[in-house]
């Protein structure tokens, strides 16, 4: 009876896992796009079938016995209860089976950590909740966040997530990568730990603050490769994923003139409508404060302040410039931002998420202003 | 040094040991009885498998679809934080040793615990420690969301956990001197009260696995206590053991915490391991098979749990001579795990065997046990677990050596003992139907997070892509079932305490018990003081060629 | 044996097992140096702050026959306000030979700031064969309201760094600590 049922359990999910393989679904290990990503493959379904070959065996003879050595088919009971040979052997053999095992996973571990004779090192920064990008070789730098579609689906109550394309898997600026070249990443943290994962590549690594971290990767195939962060790293570690791109060499080249010089370009720090520093400013919100304060302006209850009616932001402007550049002992410093976002952001805040102040800040009035005595946090930084 | 003077006390209790337990509630305050203490340590596991359940439910239905329908992300995390907590420290770790308390000093003819006051102490400070964990549910900053293992810098962000700290601090301090004055006792009952005609190697095998569980408790407890008090030093009073600004690093965490919490899941199993020794043999009306084997083999996975910690940090950063040692230092545990199980199917074959409940919660135990075992050898190989760690495919695998293991063993004994110790049978009928049910939706439950896991989902989130929808409704919809059908346990645990199919059983309760361990030979319901006399044969089941 | 010499035995063995549970919250602080020291072996390695030390300056051989890219890294911690990059990104260098790069730190608020510069290698076994003659990552620097500040650090490649190491990285994360200095 226990066998009957166990075994239609077993061909009802088996039935339903096919069916899932025909959709675009995975129930195995990907096989990945790298060599290291293959050989991990080759030895995980070398240790599976193995594994499954020891559970056939066993089980097996357990219940063969259920069936057979049981008391209502008449059944005595044998008093035996050692054999040291029967012993002997199964200490053995499962010995040899684990050094079988042993030798195939000490190559692919050490070809993992073959950093060496790499052609180009990106630096790799986890943040709550973002990655940050950084090519050591051309001065490339940017970050690359939960594309917007996914962060307003997930953080708005009755959006339908499957209307979202790649849904939580997507960012607004990909790692772009050349194929067939080794690429080394030193991985590093700047708040909590996190862990770079794109399952295609065949590992994750942690991303430890104060301390790097090294991996390397050689694709072998043009295309793209999402993954996810793996350590949890606090509300939003669901939140921000990993998106690589493998190009062949000459897209790589071009890609990597256009992102320089895009990058060399000083900001647009012209004037724009109200409404555009608004719109624009959302986009800056979503990308940088969302994660804390909520979509709704509200913050977290005991945890993060409102922006919604917090005298901070409808205050006078200029501390609130120097507030965001400075930050505080609990709130990051926005030192980063750009005269024009920054500009967009207090625009945005200021007139949206519940406030209502009715003026604006043009990017080229963006002057700094840090000092803000009014700010509790700010007090126990102020050196004696 | 109190339970010192506890004892002095005790010993002037002991002279009027004939009388029976006190009137009304207060016999549950001031107890020292082992059997009520051990009652209580049941009945308190069984209300927070239920709290911890519940928060299971939780996580289930916000994972159900993909979208945040239910809860915000950090109240997900506290949720799974204080699942894990709530399991582990307030279920299964309480429940084994309510077991303990009932049965150790039963199978080795002890009149009691050795120190019964510090055993009523540690059971009450049990219930403090958990009481103070929950209570930071009510927090306006809500309850610890950094997981369970409380990784620093995560755990000290005052954006991430608010108030509970402390409190969580705290509330692991009177856990670990809970379970530290619980394993003193255990072992001291064990190594000054047994029958004077019964050896260690006498011992029933229950004995021998808590044994050696109250030594991995008393060594491992005190260093998480250590870690979590630098977690508390590191927030409050500027140490920096774990900040790389002060010259600290928060890795050292990840090795400290594991060098605990390694131990810690073996904590959880090697008593399973012996409640599955002791019931199997009975229903096969066989010997044990192997038994010196099967000590042994519970020193050696003690022995390894030691040495082997890092295995849960392979994506740390650790030097390739750490990894390949941790990894081959793993992979030699197989060996003494793959001994049990193959003793206990030996003990299976050739025997006569029937399926009563405790049976078959035993049966499924080693098939889903052995299943999570192979898993945890795939993800010992360092490199595979580069793509395992931190997926569903590793939930999988700890629910697998936890539920349909630890927790399945727990039900089979209760169905196992509760005849003895009440008297009464429980309804046979229904405890199938809670097996079958609970059989079968644990592996719709936990059977499809491998597939999530390997497809690429990573653990501890609270919202997924589209395409691991449809294998995180199957999971969901078992653990609802799962979740429901143990309330069918919960009512024949009532049920039988209450007169059960009113069917009074006999000393033996099941055929031929009594030659396998004492308990059998005392009358059902057994009596409030037992053994004050020491037996003066006992049964030693490994040496049966005389028979 | 009487009741007696039992619960004598039972307190007996109590207060050897509650030492020893006593000995083993000692030992969990005991990992902390025993980590540390473990992580300077050879074999183990990895770099702690605390092993940041001023290296005298010899005069090595310097070995022509071989180039190491030297990949300089630089991070800020969550709430530093600062800008903080090297003035190179890489360097080709021969094992032997004394170099001085330059960092670049500016403090953007108004206020006295206390950071410190935390080193770490790629891989980490360089960290014993990279010697620091000049370094602001000795001590924490204390930066005036708005003060930037060009700060060299001058740096030597043990030769007997082993052959297989041609690329390395060192990175430097600045941690905001005035909060911390301040309260001591």
């Amino acid at each position: 009876m226990n066998k009957i049922k166990k075994l239609s359990v077993g061909v009802t999910l088996m039935t339903i896992g096919q069916q899932a393989a025909h959709a675009d679904y995975a129930l195995n290990l990907m096989q990945g796009v790298t060599k290291v990503s293959h050989d991990i493959y080759d030895l995980h379904m070398l240790i599976l079938w193995i594994c499954v070959f020891i559970g056939v065996g066993v089980f097996g003879t357990m219940f063969y016995s259920i069936y057979h050595h049981r008391k209502s088919k008449g059944h005595e009971a044998a008093q035996f209860h050692e054999n040291t040979t029967v012993e002997i052997i199964w200490t053995i053999i499962p010995t040899l089976i684990l050094i079988g095992m042993a030798i195939p996973a000490t190559k692919t571990m050490l070809e993992l950590a073959d950093v060496q004779q790499s052609d180009m090192t990106i630096q790799v920064t986890g943040k709550q909740w973002y990655w940050d990008y950084k090519y050591l070789n051309n001065d490339i730098h940017f970050e690359s966040h939960l594309d917007e579609a996914s962060e307003i689906a997930h953080r708005t109550k009755g959006a339908d997530p499957r209307s979202v394309k790649n849904y939580l898997l997507e960012v607004d600026k990909p790692l772009v990568i050349p194929v067939k070249t080794k690429i080394r990443f030193v991985l590093t943290s700047g708040d909590v730990i996190h862990s770079w994962w794109v399952p295609d590549l065949g590992w994750k690594k942690d991303a430890n603050p104060g301390f790097i971290n090294e991996a390397w990767t050689s694709v072998d195939k043009a295309g793209t490769y999402r993954g996810q962060c793996t350590e949890l790293c606090g509300r939003d570690h669901g939140f921000m994923p990993i998106v690589v791109i493998a190009m062949e060499q000459p897209d790589y080249d071009a890609w990597v003139k256009k992102t320089s010089e895009q990058q060399k370009q000083k900001p647009d720090l012209s004037n724009q409508s109200h409404d555009q520093l608004v719109a624009h400013g959302k986009s800056v919100y979503l990308k940088n404060c969302v994660g804390c304060h909520q979509i709704e302006g509200t913050g977290v209850t005991g945890l993060i302040p409102a922006i919604t009616a917090s005298p901070k932001v409808t205050g006078g402007i200029d501390p609130l410039i120097g507030f965001l550049q400075a930050g505080t002992s609990k709130m990051p410093a926005f030192s980063k931002l750009k005269d024009n976002e920054l500009a967009e952001v207090i625009t945005y805040i200021r007139n949206d998420l519940g406030n209502k102040v009715g003026d604006e800040i043009q990017p080229d009035k963006i002057t700094p202003v840090y000092d803000d005595d009014n700010d509790e946090d700010d007090k126990n930084k102020v050196a004696p | 040094m109190s339970a010192v003077v506890a004892e002095h006390d005790d010993h002037h209790a002991d002279e009027h040991h004939d009388h029976g337990p006190a009137k009304g509630l207060l016999r549950w305050i001031i107890t020292t009885n082992h059997k009520d203490i051990g009652t209580l340590y049941l009945l308190f596991a069984l209300a927070m498998f239920f709290v911890g359940g519940a928060m299971a439910m939780v996580i289930r239905a916000e994972l159900f679809e993909p979208g945040l329908q239910f809860v915000d992300p950090a109240f997900f995390n506290s949720m799974t934080t204080m699942h894990a907590l709530v399991m582990v420290f307030g279920a299964v770790m309480p429940a084994f040793v309510g077991l303990a308390n009932w049965q150790i000093p039963m199978m080795i003819g002890a009149p009691d615990m050795a120190l019964p006051r510090m055993n009523n102490m540690s059971f009450w400070l049990l219930v403090a420690g958990v009481l103070l964990l929950a209570s930071t549910l009510l927090m306006e900053t809500g309850a610890p969301n950094a997981g369970w293992t409380f990784y620093p810098p995560l755990v000290l962000q005052p954006i991430t956990v608010g108030k509970a700290l402390p409190f969580a601090v705290f509330a692991v301090h009177l856990l670990g001197i809970s379970s530290i004055m619980g394993a003193i006792n255990i072992i001291a009952t064990i190594f000054n009260m047994r029958a004077p005609s019964m050896k260690m190697m006498d011992m029933p095998l229950f004995v021998w696995t808590w044994l050696i569980t109250a030594f991995l408790l008393i060594a491992v407890m005190p260093v998480f206590a250590g870690a979590v008090t630098m977690l508390l030093t590191d927030k409050f009073f500027h140490t920096s053991f774990f900040n790389a600004a002060g010259g600290g690093d928060p890795v050292l965490y990840q090795h400290i915490f594991w060098f605990f919490g390694h131990p810690e899941v073996y904590i959880m199993i090697l008593p399973t391991f012996g409640v599955a020794s002791t019931i199997i043999p009975v229903f096969a009306r066989k010997p044990l098979f192997g038994y010196s084997s099967m000590v042994w083999a519970t020193g050696s996975i003690a022995f390894f749990s030691f040495i082997v910690w890092a295995h849960h940090m392979f994506t740390v950063g650790m030097p390739m001579a750490g990894e390949l040692y941790f990894m081959y230092a793993t992979m030699i545990i197989a060996v003494p795990t793959g001994v049990k199980v193959f003793n206990w199917t030996a003990t299976m074959w050739k025997g006569a065997m029937t399926f009563e409940t405790p049976m078959l919660f035993s049966i499924a135990f080693v098939v889903l046990f052995t299943m999570g075992g192979l898993t945890g050898l795939m993800m010992a190989l360092a490199p595979l677990d580069f793509q395992y760690h931190d997926t569903y495919f590793i939930v999988a695998h700890f629910h697998y050596t936890l539920v349909p293991a630890s927790i399945f063993i727990l039900m089979a004994a209760g169905y196992f003992w509760l005849p003895k110790w009440t008297g009464n049978m429980y309804n046979e009928k229904i405890g199938q139907l809670h097996f079958w049910l609970s059989a079968i939706s644990v592996n719709i439950l936990f059977f499809p997070q491998h597939f999530l896991g390997l497809a690429g989902m990573p653990r501890r989130i609270p919202d997924y892509a589209i395409q691991f929808a449809d294998w995180n409704m199957v999971s969901s919809i078992g653990g609802f079932i799962f979740g429901l059908s143990q309330l069918l346990f919960l009512y024949i645990v009532i049920d039988t305490i209450r007169g059960g199919t009113g069917e009074k059983v006999t000393a033996e309760v099941w055929e031929g018990s009594s030659n396998h361990s004492l308990e059998w030979t005392l009358p059902s319901p057994v009596p409030y003081h037992t053994w004050t006399t020491p037996p003066a044969v006992v049964p030693t089941e490994h040496v049966l060629d005389s028979h | 044996m009487s009741e007696e010499d039992v619960s004598k035995k039972n307190t007996k063995l109590a207060r050897i097992l509650l030492l020893v549970a006593v000995g083993m919250f000692g030992f969990g602080y005991a990992l902390v140096p025993i980590y540390d020291v473990l992580c300077e072996w050879k074999w183990i390695e990895r770099d702690r702050p605390d092993d940041i030390k001023k290296a005298p300056e010899v005069a090595y051989k310097v070995d022509m026959s071989r180039e190491i890219t030297i990949e300089f890294m630089t991070t800020l911690n969550e709430s530093t306000p600062m800008e903080f990059r090297s003035e190179k990104k890489q360097l080709k260098v021969h094992p032997g030979e004394y170099h001085t790069v330059n960092y670049y730190a500016e403090n953007k608020t108004d206020k006295v700031m206390i950071a410190r510069a935390i080193a770490s290698f790629s891989p980490a076994v360089i960290s014993s064969f990279f010697e620091k003659i000049q370094c602001f990552c000795f001590d924490e620097q204390t930066f005036k309201p708005r003060e930037a500040k060009t700060m060299p650090m001058r740096f030597v490649i043990n030769p007997e760094l082993p052959e297989q190491y041609k690329t390395i990285t060192l990175s430097y994360t600045f941690f905001d600590n005035t909060e911390k200095s301040v309260k001591k």
